[in-house]
């Protein structure tokens, strides 16, 4: 179990984003950028870029070992939506969060799906 | 009874039933403890679920907030999104990840780890710096908010995990192994008395044979005495009879003897 394993969450300290322009320039502007010769950690989604692109970008950062938080656009994760629903794993932590155009919804998100059936309702 | 259900493969001694008594408390208690460890997380459970559903509701409002910020600065300098892209180069915004203890679960969580400095420093020097950097703090905020509902959702995602395998536990000692121990007790335990009925009847049979086998002797001896008693006394018809109606009359009585002996439990009979 991951929790378990000390070492698999002590390297992990960066930030990754996969969103729209908006979304993506305000968390640059926070200062969550880190870019090196061969990757970046965020990921511009425009409304022509393919679902199978968005995908390969999803599984490539959940795979990388220094990303602690993965944040996502929830409408984008809404087009890679089965993927994100499968995505079970504690490191790096999935959070689905609001873009300008599209206003969050909780009954959408998949860890709050499995809160409200915890709850009951 | 010692037939149902299924038991461990075990010979009926009574080491055996001890020793199965002993696992069969170590198994109770091991029972009680997780139990209890399951009571402890699924409160934790239950205080993070809340706070996690209130984190994701403030989420929206936030980052709605940083929207209008961002929408400001465009308003004031322009497309920065380009700039800002090229630009980014090391983060000075990260995470650093602490653990925390929660009745032998480890709960990652983060924390947010800021450098002083920033790779934007030329962004709206022209026009627009101010909002610049008014949005930079807000969405400095707003990821703050972020992260710390992301350690929310990493607790909640393992605690989650670590609750079903600890239920798994419960339930297992609780329906298969307990009920197994019990059988097998309940099954020595039986095998255990049987053993005693046989011993208890084989010795009931022994000294039953024993009586016999005396009275037979003793009455062998009175026939003696009485054959060596009669020629000297006996001239008239009847005595002759009588010791043998007496010879008939005899082994009735040592029969009865018998019975009594089995019903009264003899002292001579110890276990």
């Amino acid at each position: 179990m991951a929790a378990s394993n000390p070492s698999s969450s002590k390297d992990r300290n960066l930030l990754a984003v996969i969103g729209d322009e908006d979304t993506v320039t305000g968390l640059l502007l926070a200062g969550i950028g880190q870019v090196t010769q061969d990757q970046k950690n965020f990921f511009i989604v425009e409304p022509r870029t393919e679902a199978h692109n968005i995908e390969t970008v999803f599984s490539a950062y959940t795979q990388r070992e220094d990303i602690a938080i993965l944040l996502i656009n929830q409408h984008i994760a809404e087009r890679i939506r089965p993927t994100v629903d499968k995505y079970q794993q504690p490191f790096p932590a999935l959070l689905e969060i609001p873009s300008k155009d599209h206003p969050y919804d909780p009954s959408k998100d998949s860890v709050l799906k499995r809160v409200q059936k915890m709850f009951g309702e | 009874m010692s037939g149902t259900g299924p038991r461990e493969s075990i010979f009926p001694t009574r080491m055996a039933l001890t020793n199965t008594k002993t696992r069969l408390k170590g198994a109770q208690t091991g029972h009680s403890l997780l139990a209890k460890k399951r009571d402890a997380l699924t409160t934790r459970f239950r205080t993070i679920l809340r706070k996690v559903d209130e984190a994701k509701r403030k989420m929206g409002r936030v980052m709605q907030l940083a929207s209008f910020s961002l929408a400001e600065v465009t308003y004031a300098t322009g497309d920065i999104a380009y700039l800002v892209q090229e630009q980014a180069k090391s983060a000075s915004f990260k995470v650093r990840a602490k653990q925390e203890n929660v009745s032998g679960v480890v709960l990652p969580a983060f924390e947010v780890d800021r450098a002083p400095g920033t790779d934007f420093n030329l962004t709206g020097l022209g026009r627009g710096g101010q909002q610049v950097l008014r949005s930079k703090e807000v969405y400095a905020k707003a990821v703050e908010t972020l992260v710390e509902l992301a350690s929310l959702q990493t607790a909640f995602m393992i605690l989650d995990e670590v609750i079903r395998a600890t239920n798994r536990r419960v339930n297992a000692i609780e329906h298969v192994v307990i009920p197994r121990l019990d059988n097998t007790v309940k099954y020595i335990v039986s095998e255990l008395d049987e053993m005693d009925r046989e011993e208890f009847f084989r010795c009931v049979k022994k000294v039953q044979g024993k009586k016999k086998r005396d009275a037979n002797a003793t009455e062998a001896k009175r026939k003696a005495e009485l054959v060596v008693e009669g020629p000297e006394s006996g001239s008239g018809p009847a005595a002759p009879g009588s010791p043998e109606a007496q010879a008939f009359e005899l082994p009735a009585e040592d029969e009865n003897a018998a019975v009594d002996l089995l019903s009264s439990k003899d002292g001579d009979v110890i276990f």
